[in-house]
């Protein structure tokens, strides 16, 4: 009753505002449906279960790397060096299978060496106070480069068929890598709304002097965020050597720009403080439409690529304007 | 014959989506004289300032300036006419000298483009030497405190050569001393002519400088006329829009035998020396210095937000950890910062985010937060402050200021402190949401709690305050307990 008398004052601009509120939650999945449709129209073979088994195992990958990117760049950080850190963490998580250690084994040690490597990221970042682009990038090199000298040069291959059931196995009807991008973006996306943890994530991004004075551990939240990235994209390190059905060194190339576009496309901004997983998750999933789209249109790569870029940027751009008028 | 008008302003109106910001704005400017504006929060001020400067269009009314209308698309527009505006936000080239800063698009050049810096320099000195701001022309803004900035931003507008002159808020960032700098530039400027706008919250500041006056409330004009005229308790019932009950806070209220928060010989090399001072629950200890007295740096160090070289700080006779902010808020204190938009707030998270932000331990188990919990405590504090808001899930960034501030302490009452550090709690807020705090405050030390305040307003000191403590060049210089003290002599003990 008394919130109803406090908001007296505002009703006039109450229904601008939900409807502003519902076009921010509902913008992207609108043109995400409208996209779906207008492929349905324009090749028949879009709307099947296999395609769109197709398109989910294809995003499920940048999918798992999206999730942990979100976290970081939430704290208005980045990662750039999830992609190899992804080729570091698939070959050692290889190396472990081929050696006979077993299912688990071998995948919490590409999870492992992920998050080490995150550890590192976070340090830099926290504790030495080195920019995160920065501190990102020369992980980016370090990483591509122990990936090399790891098994000189060469790929993993003859995988333990159990490993590669991670990767082309299937749970009931659905892909493996399917469930397991699902369970990532669950737990991820309940942490970050329903745990003091994830506020503070919110926090730290949206103003980190008044997270400070408000007692946050500024240090740890920023060191941890990049543990988590580093974590996913070991798991998806694993993931996708399983998938392959080898782990190549030069996997994962570029692969941290597929991650920030899906976040970015998904409404988080690069400022810090505001988005989401399922923003991130949409992101994603455009993302893997269009590349699914354009194949089966017969449009060439080269100009799938401009086309990509292209809708990053007006992705982004809407969001521009978008905030303008406000 | 009166002086001509130089600027006029009539039946001004903005609308923002429908929902009108301002409805009849009014101001007639003569030349050679201050104007006070006067209005709270929401009262159109900056809206209307705003469409003098050309940063926002109006949908209607006349502006006239010399007896010529007037219509301004862009600030560059109302700079070449003579208006120039110095804004409440700073806004600095952090990297780039203050010569630079000040001359920014006007440099003088040789050749056309290549910068001529002795010129450059030699001209920001005579500035500064001219208004009598102690500032290095040729230092970079970033090494220059926060005062100093300001003062940079108004010899910037003071170096446009202009004929009217918009002040808002001009001394919200700096101290007494810096003030009377000010107000002297000003009286020259006047004296050549130059008519002045001047906005501000400080009521005593007003009757100090301002030959006339307009008030706004609600997005309209209320009333003009002459300051000599009136009294403050006329100019803050025009402001108001009724009569505000002035209560004196301090009367009844007891303050206890034992001590809460004793602080020894606390230092910190180059910000403060050897404070100590006791608070005991019950009252309210007002601090009191010109600004780079180290008041702010000492309750921030008290906080943990920096380490104290030496000293000890005990609340409730136990030490208090050192560098840990959340250790103290564990302790049971809380810290109002001095600029809620830069440390105090999350500006785009949401009022219920904000207010839990410093509790969520105590709203949460195994690390779970408890919905249900945050939205009640948010719903009480809501209720208890009086914070106007739509919904708990709007962002702060859409409030007022005195709505915003009240979210900061909401924020610290959360925790349920025993002892209150309020570092200019009032500061760019109106006479209504000033009177809340104050009353909140009370309300805060006579359930038993603790505070310090710190505040650059010697009446608001003198209002609220059980006893007194003069800070000056990082010294304690006494704790007055005698709160029928004098601003002159509370100024004069601190200069």
């Amino acid at each position: 009753m008394n919130t109803k008398t406090l908001s007296a004052p505002f009703t006039s601009s109450a229904p601008r505002h939900r409807l502003r509120l519902t076009l921010d939650r509902f913008g992207l999945p609108l043109v995400f449906i409208l996209l779906c449709i207008v492929m349905a129209f324009a090749s028949e073979y879009f709307m099947t279960w296999r395609n769109w088994m197709d398109i989910l195992r294809q995003t499920s990958i940048n999918g798992i790397l999206a999730v942990g990117m979100t976290y970081v760049i939430l704290t208005k950080g980045i990662d750039l060096s999830v992609g190899s850190i992804l080729a570091f963490a698939g070959l050692c998580s290889a190396l472990v299978a081929t050696q006979g250690y077993g299912l688990l084994a071998a995948v919490s040690a590409g999870m492992f060496a992920g998050a080490m490597l995150g550890v590192v990221n976070g340090f830099m970042v926290a504790n030495l106070s080195i920019p995160p682009f920065v501190a990102t990038l020369g992980m980016l090199s370090i990483a591509r480069g122990m990936t090399f000298i790891l098994n000189d040069g060469s790929p993993v291959t003859d995988l333990p068929d159990a490993y590669l059931a991670l990767g082309i196995g299937k749970f009931g009807p659905i892909g493996i890598p399917i469930v397991i991008f699902a369970v990532v973006a669950l737990i991820f996306w309940m942490v970050l709304r329903y745990t003091t943890y994830g506020r503070y994530v919110y926090a730290v991004g949206g103003n980190e002097k008044s997270a400070r004075t408000s007692g946050i551990g500024v240090r740890k939240v920023m060191f941890s965020v990049y543990v988590v990235s580093g974590l996913l994209a070991g798991l998806a390190g694993v993931v996708l050597s399983a998938r392959t059905t080898s782990a190549l060194p030069q996997a994962g190339m570029s692969y941290e720009l597929d991650a920030i576009a899906a976040v970015v496309i998904g409404g988080t901004s690069l400022s810090g403080g505001t988005g989401s997983i399922v923003g991130t998750l949409f992101g994603a999933l455009l993302i893997g439409v269009i590349n699914n789209g354009l194949n089966l249109l017969g449009v060439s790569s080269y100009y799938q690529q401009v086309a990509k870029g292209l809708i990053i940027v007006l992705a982004v751009l809407i969001d521009v304007w978008r905030k303008r008028k406000r | 014959m009166a002086p001509p008008l130089l600027l006029q302003a009539e039946h001004v109106a903005k609308a923002y989506a429908g929902i009108p910001a301002l409805r009849d704005g009014r101001l007639s400017l003569r030349a050679g004289s201050v104007h006070a504006l006067c209005g709270g929060n929401g009262a159109g001020k900056s809206t209307f300032l705003g469409i003098l400067m050309g940063i926002t269009q109006r949908d209607a009314g006349e502006i006239s300036l010399n007896g010529q209308p007037v219509h301004f698309n862009r600030p560059s527009d109302a700079l070449a006419a003579g208006i120039a505006m110095i804004t409440q936000e700073l806004e600095p080239i952090p990297f780039m000298t203050v010569a630079e800063n000040i001359w920014l698009g006007r440099e003088p050049r040789h050749v056309g483009c290549i910068v001529d810096y002795k010129e450059l320099n030699r001209r920001t000195r005579v500035l500064l030497e001219e208004l009598d701001f102690d500032v290095d022309a040729e230092s970079p803004m970033h090494r220059l405190s926060v005062a100093q900035i300001q003062l940079v931003e108004i010899a910037k507008a003071f170096s446009h050569d202009c004929q009217v002159m918009i002040m808002d808020e001009p001394t919200s960032a700096i101290g007494e001393r810096e003030a009377e700098t000010l107000f002297k530039a000003i009286r020259r400027l006047t004296a050549r002519g130059a008519g002045i706008i001047y906005v501000s919250h400080r009521l005593s500041e007003l009757a100090q400088i301002a030959d006339e006056y307009t008030i706004f409330r609600d997005g309209a004009f209320v009333e003009s006329g002459r300051m000599s005229d009136i009294d403050r308790a006329h100019l803050v019932r025009g402001i108001v829009g009724q009569e505000l009950q002035s209560i004196d806070h301090k009367i009844g209220r007891e303050c206890q035998e034992q001590t809460c928060l004793s602080v020894e010989g606390l230092s910190r090399e180059g910000e403060f020396q050897d404070i100590s001072l006791q608070v005991r629950p019950g009252e309210i200890l007002g601090i009191y210095g010109l600004t780079g007295s180290g008041r702010s740096e000492f309750l921030n160090c008290i906080y943990g937000l920096t380490l104290p070289d030496s000293g000890s700080v005990m609340l409730k006779g136990k030490p208090l950890p050192t560098g840990v902010p959340s250790s103290t808020i564990a302790a049971g204190m809380s810290l109002v910062t001095e600029d809620r938009k830069e440390s105090g707030l999350v500006l785009n998270g949401s009022v219920m985010a904000n207010i839990a932000l410093s509790a969520y331990k105590s709203l949460s188990s195994w690390s779970l937060i408890n919905a249900r919990k945050e939205n009640e405590l948010a719903q009480r504090m809501v209720k208890r402050l009086h914070i106007k808001t739509a919904s708990l899930n709007l962002p702060v960034e859409s409030m007022s200021g005195g709505n915003q501030q009240k979210v900061v302490l909401a924020k610290c009452l959360s925790t349920q402190p025993i002892c209150l550090l309020c570092d200019e709690p009032t500061r760019g807020i109106d006479e209504g949401a000033k009177q809340e705090i104050y009353h909140l405050l009370d309300e805060f030390v006579r359930a038993g709690g603790a505070a310090i305040v710190v505040s650059s307003e010697a009446p608001e000191l003198l209002h609220l305050s059980d006893r007194i403590a003069v800070f000056k060049g990082g010294r304690l210089v006494t704790i007055s307990t005698d709160t029928a003290l004098s601003q002159e002599a509370l100024l004069s003990l601190a200069s």
